[in-house]
């Protein structure tokens, strides 16, 4: 009898999610045939273009918007200063995205399974968090942008705050830029395209080998720090030098008094005729941060971190363009960690219950016997079809293998992600005034090993419909 | 509704989102496709390379159209937002006046002057350097914009002026070129010290009745055609069409044209060799209300 009512439950829940999908499908159709032509805001404005000029697809840069971002949000064309704007332009732009979306996570703890664990499945209508860009020139050859962000619970925080110096001596060969912002990664995490919870981050830009403390090394997150980046007039040559805290982007020194990270990225982009302009380069993220915290009353003393320890992660980037409709991004990356952030000793604020990393007196604790540096190799490739500068289908694979645990004896493959996502992005209209994306993507993702269940894998995959828009 | 109906539903939903986006796309290509299918006009040549117009479709659509307009006609949606003098309206490509060209004035633009124009941009106007489009794409751009005008099908492109080899600079060459900007009455638009303040500079107007202002050689900003001497040379010797700077070369010698050049380049706050020589010449600035030099 209960099986027969949960079955009801179930089937009519089913036929609900099904007229919503029809009913949302429905509202998508009507509203995309009706109108004609993409988005772009502050920026857009500003100049009086299309967000297809600087953008692959919104928000992802194409050359043109790399070039105008690496010349401090200018065109050069002498009209870059705000002294030429209206005085009623305000650089601001806020996007926010509506959705639905299905999330199914297998190997969910739960009380109720005899096992132990079982999937779960939630659907339902929800919100991304809201970000505020402001961004663009305070003089001509000094930029700025600052992007207050919050989660969908409207909790802010500083995403970017950051100044520079364009065009010093008159070359774009050298540009200084100050405060918290976007590693140069050329595969930009800020620009994704994608929006599901796993699909919607570049996972080779976070990875953490299990048990390891290492949150210093995330490429995907916005820095604190200085840096140094240059390009030709035309923007095939470029280099950037970043010297970081190692806080993960996280104010008010948190973690080490002393610590510091680099990240240093070089590339060449060659001229392949109606094939289009494609790029390579590489990149590489090496620092030390803490692994040990004084402590006071057994409570780590907010940044009292010491014993750096070392990190790196390095690979190539490749951005190929296949004509004016196909290109695929692909991006290696070697990442290693010293056998002390492979053991859990690292970050006293998210693994507050691991109290191995905090000083035994003034004594640092010795690391098991036979511990090992954690190493790891991953890639990440992504193709785009642009239909039209308005209309982008794209899929991303995403693998990484652990190529040595640090506790010998570990499963090799523990910890291992593998990563599908598909998508379409439709701008039904493409103005310089406002953005507006119609959003469809379907993302999985499988880690090996880190099941409720010890040696079983973890299988997550989400389906999602919005509307990305921003003004 | 059982699992299997449900996969169904969603399968479709996902194949109609994606196929969505093609069938609108094609209503815009097909219309531009149509109109150059239209004009025999349809291809350039740049050294080795050929421009293909039918391969500008997407890039003109993805960067050009917002500004000059589906028809080329300067009237994309952000024309009405460009308010000239400080911001000029975008190109008519539909009338196929130029105003950066190595061509005589009245004459068309070489397909070399369009495809640097794309890649230069327009200073002091919303053109920016296109410089990160690849050689390929802007040589079909340059076939693309040609498709637009009636001209390109009845006329041919001017022969590009010769410019002699640039001479030493000299005191006399400098000396020399202040007179010619005072005998050709540059001043009037440019000003006495290149200042684009000169008596006419309020009332200038392009073609189109639009305001224009003559360029500040005191700020110091690229020309609109180049940045090199020749190019300077360039733009006195065949005019910038469409606006009221005119071509000078039936009234300066191509000698007197560069003691010009070098004249000029004193006007600007950069240190060149003509800059360093003037400030050795204590040079005023022309009194345009001075009597005519006796003969």
């Amino acid at each position: 009898m209960r099986r027969w009512a949960q079955s009801q439950l179930c089937q009519k829940s089913r036929q609900a999610s099904s007229v919503l999908v029809a009913v949302f499908a429905l509202i998508f159709l009507i509203m995309g045939a009706s109108q004609p032509a993409g988005a772009l805001p502050a920026f857009a404005r500003k100049y009086g273009l299309r967000c297809s000029a600087c953008h692959e697809s919104w928000p992802m840069l194409n050359f043109f918007g790399q070039k105008f971002k690496d010349n401090g949000y200018q065109l050069m064309n002498d009209r870059d200063a705000p002294i030429w704007q209206n005085p009623g332009y305000w650089p601001v732009t806020f996007r926010i995205t509506p959705i639905w979306h299905r999330v199914s996570t297998a190997q969910v703890a739960t009380d109720q399974s005899p096992t132990g664990e079982q999937k779960l499945t939630q659907s339902g209508f929800d919100l991304s968090g809201l970000d505020f860009h402001t961004g663009g020139t305070l003089d001509k050859d000094i930029s700025f942008y600052v992007l207050p962000s919050s989660d969908s619970t409207a909790s802010f925080h500083f995403e970017t705050v950051m100044a520079r110096f364009d065009n010093i001596g008159g070359s774009p060969w050298f540009n200084v830029k100050l405060g918290k912002f976007e590693l140069d990664n050329l595969l930009s995490e800020k620009r994704i395209l994608t929006l599901t919870g796993n699909g919607g981050i570049y996972q080779l830009y976070h990875f953490i080998p299990v048990g390891d403390g290492n949150i210093w090394g995330q490429m995907g997150d916005n820095q604190l720090g200085l840096e140094v980046m240059g390009h030709s007039a035309n923007d095939r040559t470029r280099y950037s030098a970043a010297l970081l805290s190692s806080n993960d982007g996280q104010v008010g020194l948190p973690y080490g008094a002393e610590s510091y990270s680099g990240f240093f990225t070089a590339s060449q982009a060659f001229d392949f005729g109606r094939m289009g302009v494609s790029r390579f380069g590489f990149y590489a993220m090496v620092g030390g941060a803490p692994t040990v915290w004084l402590t006071s009353g057994g409570v780590a003393i907010p940044g009292s971190g010491t014993g750096n320890k070392t990190f790196s992660r390095e690979g190539f980037v490749g951005q190929i363009y296949l004509g004016p409709h196909a290109d695929v991004t692909v991006v290696t990356q070697h990442g290693e960690d010293s056998a002390w952030f492979g053991q859990g000793y690292g970050d006293y604020i998210d693994n507050a219950a691991n109290g191995t990393n905090f000083l035994n007196g003034y004594g640092v604790t010795a690391l098991p016997p036979g511990s090992r540096n954690p190493t790891w190799n991953g890639v990440l490739a992504e193709p785009h079809y642009v239909i039209s500068p308005q209309a982008i289908i794209l899929a991303r694979y995403e693998t990484i293998r652990m190529s040595q645990q640090s506790t010998p004896g570990t499963p090799s493959n523990l910890g291992n992600i593998s990563t599908y996502t598909v998508g379409a992005r439709y701008n039904p209209f493409m103005t310089p005034r406002a953005g507006f994306a119609y959003h469809a993507e379907y993302n999985w993702l499988h880690q090996d090993g880190t099941g409720v269940i010890p040696g079983t894998n973890i299988n997550t995959s989400e389906l999602l419909f919005g509307f990305d828009f921003d003004f | 509704m059982n699992s299997r109906l449900l996969k169904s539903m969603y399968a479709v939903v996902i194949a109609g989102l994606l196929a969505l986006p093609t069938l609108v796309s094609a209503q815009i290509s097909e219309y531009q496709e149509k109109q150059w299918l239209e004009s025999p006009a349809a291809s350039s040549h740049i050294g080795n390379l050929t421009g293909n117009a039918h391969a500008a479709i997407e890039p003109y659509r993805r960067y050009c159209m917002v500004c000059h307009g589906e028809l080329g006609d300067g009237n994309g949606e952000s024309a009405k937002w460009f308010e000239p003098p400080m911001f000029p309206k975008p190109r008519d490509f539909t009338l196929a006046v130029f105003e950066c060209r190595s061509t005589p004035t009245g004459t068309l633009p070489t397909d070399e002057d369009l495809f640097n124009t794309i890649a230069r941009g327009l200073d002091r106007s919303n053109m920016p350097p296109w410089n990160t489009f690849t050689q390929q794409m802007r040589a079909d751009l340059v076939a693309w914009i040609k498709h637009y005008s009636p001209r390109w099908q009845t006329e041919k492109a001017g022969t590009p002026i010769v410019i002699p080899p640039e001479p030493e600079v000299t005191a006399e060459r400098i000396k020399a070129g202040q007179e010619v900007f005072n005998r050709v009455q540059c001043w009037k638009c440019h000003g006495v010290e290149g200042r684009g303040n000169g008596p006419s500079a309020s009332t200038l107007q392009d073609d189109l009745g639009r305001p224009i202002l003559p360029y500040n050689f005191s700020e110091g900003g690229r020309f609109k055609c180049g940045t090199s001497d020749a190019d300077l040379y360039k733009i006195f010797m065949t005019g910038l069409d469409g606006t009221p700077m005119p071509s000078f070369s039936d009234n300066i010698k191509p000698d007197e044209a560069w003691d010009l050049v070098f004249f000029l380049r004193t006007l600007q706050p950069f240190h060149t060799k003509a800059k360093e020589i003037a400030k050795g010449l204590n040079l005023k600035p022309i009194n345009p209300n001075a009597p005519p030099p006796s003969q």
